[in-house]
């Protein structure tokens, strides 16, 4: 099979307006994937699917990414004139900044045909909050159906021209998505006998501290 | 079991009419039976308890492992796992109860006619076990439903829930048809059916029955730790 950069360069060839990232992976996996602009995924999914060289002709799995918002620390050396007339002080300024967050959706493809794969694609909505739409690949594979209907269900993410997009999982009257970030669970916490961790802080929250005398 | 073990009187059931124990066993050795209505009717329903056939995780495969030829749950007459409510005696509510399952599980109790018995089987069942604190899963089906018999376990042996069931059988012959400890079924007073819980926008609605179920008092402990 071709590299990643191989096939986005043939990609960027084929579709000049569209935006291909090569998104690295550091880890020991290092299971590299691209990043495709939205506007012109479902495109580039029907390309990949029917290249004669790749054939990705099945999703193995779909899933979803919360990207929540981050402050990130930036430190800048400035070199500041000393006023007595000595060399420059170097000192440190530090800025923060709010990088913003996003939902992000990733989709394994590999090719029966060829036996060849896996090759990573994924999507970034625009923000977590109101434009979190995305196109839906379910026209391209069709087992993508379910997942991109758990993805809605768990992280929020509406793809556009899903067949049937309702939630999987959870019930329909249901507002939250729960594997959010920034879920917040039902108070729902019961006494145990032993709570630790996460557990424990929320039982000190429902429960006085027991009492110890000495 | 042999027959005459499942015609003695259990040990907290009373002697019938005004003998002893010992008295009857006597007369049972020269051939002459006494019992009471109440001990051949809970010998009766003891020995065909029927099950509801319904499985919600992997605890329904250890039920269904119960109910084969190696283990066989046949031979305590519980065997006939029926696929309507309205003719079973047992439910048992193998496996994990999500919040989305959690009202059909409730409607399906209140469908099933009187006497009727619940178990609760594997952690999950009994408090949520290893998912407790998921979003979606009920922390125990006692939070809706009076359970009689709790199998823990994850999931418990075929044997478990067969030793389960005896002690469901060991339960119903000790009942009693009148006086004032009398079954729960045969009293006016106790509900049989138990409001069924409505999915809302954050949790379900109510998130328990507190007539059913009220969460134990924290223990405090006095002196070191």
């Amino acid at each position: 099979m071709e590299s990643l950069e191989q096939i986005r360069d043939r990609l960027l060839a084929r579709f000049p307006g569209a935006s291909i990232t090569l998104v690295t992976n550091p880890g020991p996996a290092a299971e590299h994937s691209l990043l495709l602009s939205a506007e012109h995924a479902r495109k580039i999914a029907m390309f990949l699917r029917d290249d004669a060289a790749l054939q990705l002709d099945y999703c193995s799995n779909a899933t979803g990414i919360d990207w929540p918002d981050k402050e990130v620390v930036e430190t800048k050396k400035v070199a500041v004139p000393d006023p007595a007339g000595g060399p420059d002080k170097v000192v440190e300024e530090k800025t923060t900044r709010l990088e913003p967050g996003y939902l992000e959706s990733v989709y394994h493809l590999y090719s029966m045909a060829l036996r060849h794969g896996p090759v990573v694609i994924r999507m970034r909505t625009v923000n977590r909050s109101n434009r979190v739409t995305l196109p839906s690949l379910t026209p391209v594979w069709r087992s993508c159906d379910f997942q991109e209907r758990e993805i809605y269900d768990l992280y929020g993410i509406v793809f556009d021209g899903h067949p049937d997009l309702r939630r999987l999982l959870m019930w329909d009257e249901f507002k939250d998505h729960p594997m959010r970030k920034d879920y917040v669970e039902p108070d729902d916490f019961e006494w145990e006998p032993t709570p630790h961790g996460a557990v424990l802080d929320r039982a000190k929250t429902h429960y006085p501290a027991p009492e110890v005398k000495p | 079991m042999s027959t005459a073990d499942n015609t003695r009187a259990p040990d907290p059931f009373p002697a019938a009419g005004n003998i002893s124990d010992d008295e009857r066993e006597e007369l049972r050795r020269h051939g002459i039976l006494m019992t009471s209505l109440e001990e051949l009717y809970n010998w009766g329903r003891s020995n065909s308890i029927w099950p509801i056939q319904f499985g919600l995780a992997c605890c329904a495969i250890e039920m269904i492992a119960a109910a084969t030829a190696r283990f066989d749950i046949a031979r305590f007459g519980a065997e006939i796992f029926r696929p309507s409510p309205r003719q079973a005696d047992l439910m048992i509510v193998s496996g994990t109860v999500t919040k989305k399952m959690a009202p059909q599980v409730v409607r399906l109790w209140n469908q099933m006619p009187e006497p009727k018995y619940c178990i609760a089987m594997g952690a999950c069942a009994i408090s949520g076990g290893p998912f407790k604190q998921g979003y979606n899963v009920l922390k125990g089906i006692d939070r809706f439903l009076p359970v009689d018999i709790y199998i823990p376990g994850c999931p418990p042996r075929p044997e478990a829930l067969l030793n389960g069931l005896m002690q469901l059988q060991k339960k119903i012959r000790g009942e009693h048809l009148t006086g004032p400890d009398a079954a729960r079924h045969t009293r006016a007073d106790v509900p049989g059916e138990f409001p069924v819980p409505t999915f809302g926008e954050h949790d379900l609605e109510p998130t328990r029955n507190p007539e059913v179920w009220t969460p134990p008092a924290p223990i405090t402990r006095s002196g070191k730790g």
